[in-house]
């Protein structure tokens, strides 16, 4: 017990320090920045999360998966059109964020595909999404929906709008796992 | 009992193999209509769907102006929201005339587009476009005539997406292809191109 809300004071003064330093959301090593979505077609079951994740870090990182509570499923995708044709295609190991680099998910690239929408995405909405990285471990961010159609984050401060997880810190992660 | 299970198991098999091998062929077809000269490549021909309120659709139902042919599918979560977006931005803005052309959605993923979800997808974007959808062999009919590629792709997990080909098809009288507007064609090209296809309207 002692040991739990031990954690809980590190992961609050974490949350209350975050936000400092970062124009997105970021742990020690991994900032994603300006995160956003885009509203879906009316019974539509697909959409799209794309972001910038920057790695701070002198290890390279990788998005290795996410979770939200608005689909069932999901998955980091890389789409492209080639020859007029449109393939798009799981990243099966993750998406790898170089040492000191950067990694740009955007449309008509990467993105994080969510399966099974409980429901359509509403412009002017915003949805929790956690990204879960090799090393990194998770961190939470609010997505905010744009229009149909639109192809970057309409705001800046769309990043600020995510919270710290308390889990995040790939070490933190874990313990309380167990 | 199991003579029958066989029977439905193989005639599952057989239909699949079918379906995969008719989407190979079609990648060797693909290329001509978008490369080649588009005027003289022979592209479309007669099929039958059912469009997104139930109506049974052939060639003959757009026959009668120039139409806009789009193939794609309500689970692609970029492509095609954003290219029916944009088709529903030229509509718009070709005004009046909006109305000489026939606008066609054609899903290559015919097990999950069903009428009724091709029309509540449809019902996002502007009325004009309507969403046509039929069984396996229909769509890989219409596909080939089309000269459409398109290629499911397994994903974890027991799910799937869709490889397609992503242009619109600009179709003229005599149901001959006078263009292609590519995946994110700029609005004055594209608005070029329709106003273009409305003037070779049939007078009549």
């Amino acid at each position: 017990m002692r040991t739990l809300s031990k954690l809980a004071l590190v992961a609050l003064s974490i949350g209350f320090v975050a936000p400092a330093f970062a124009q997105g959301t970021s742990n020690a090593s991994i900032t994603v920045e300006q995160p956003w979505s885009r509203a879906t077609p009316t019974g539509a079951k697909t959409g799209a999360v794309y972001m910038t994740l920057d790695n701070k870090s002198d290890a390279a990182d990788r998005l290795t998966g996410a979770t939200s509570e608005v689909a069932d499923k999901l998955q980091i995708h890389e789409m492209k059109v080639e020859n007029g044709v449109m393939q798009m295609r799981e990243v099966p190991d993750g998406l790898p964020i170089p040492a000191g680099g950067s990694v740009v998910l955007k449309p008509g690239s990467y993105h994080v595909m969510l399966i099974g929408l409980k429901k359509p995405l509403t412009a002017g909405e915003n949805f929790p999404l956690t990204l879960t990285f090799e090393k990194a471990g998770n961190i939470s961010v609010t997505v905010p929906v744009q229009a149909m159609g639109a192809m970057q984050d309409k705001g800046g401060m769309s990043g600020m709008g995510g919270m710290q997880d308390g889990k995040s810190g790939g070490g933190m992660g874990n313990m309380e796992m167990k | 009992m199991p003579v029958r299970q066989w029977i439905s198991v193989a005639l599952a098999g057989l239909l699949g193999f079918s379906a995969a091998a008719l989407c190979v062929v079609y990648v060797t077809l693909f290329w001509g209509p978008v490369h080649g000269s588009a005027a003289t490549t022979q592209i479309g021909g007669p099929f039958t769907l059912v469009d997104d309120t139930g109506a049974t659709v052939t060639e003959k139902t757009i026959a009668g102006k120039p139409y806009v042919m789009y193939f794609g599918y309500t689970y692609c979560p970029d492509v095609c929201p954003t290219t029916l977006l944009d088709l529903s931005r030229w509509i718009k803005k070709l005004g009046p005339d909006a109305d000489r052309l026939n606008y066609v959605f054609v899903t290559v993923d015919p097990e999950r587009d069903t009428v009724q979800s091709m029309h509540a997808y449809l019902s996002s974007f502007d009325k004009h476009i309507r969403g046509y959808t039929g069984t396996p062999t229909q769509i890989a009919q219409i596909a080939k005539e089309y000269r459409v590629y398109y290629q499911k792709v397994p994903t974890e997990e027991g799910g799937y997406t869709m490889d397609h080909t992503a242009v619109l098809y600009l179709m003229g009288p005599g149901d001959k292809l006078v263009t292609v507007i590519p995946y994110q064609g700029d609005d004055t090209s594209a608005i070029a191109k329709l106003r273009n296809l409305v003037a070779l309207t049939p007078s009549s």
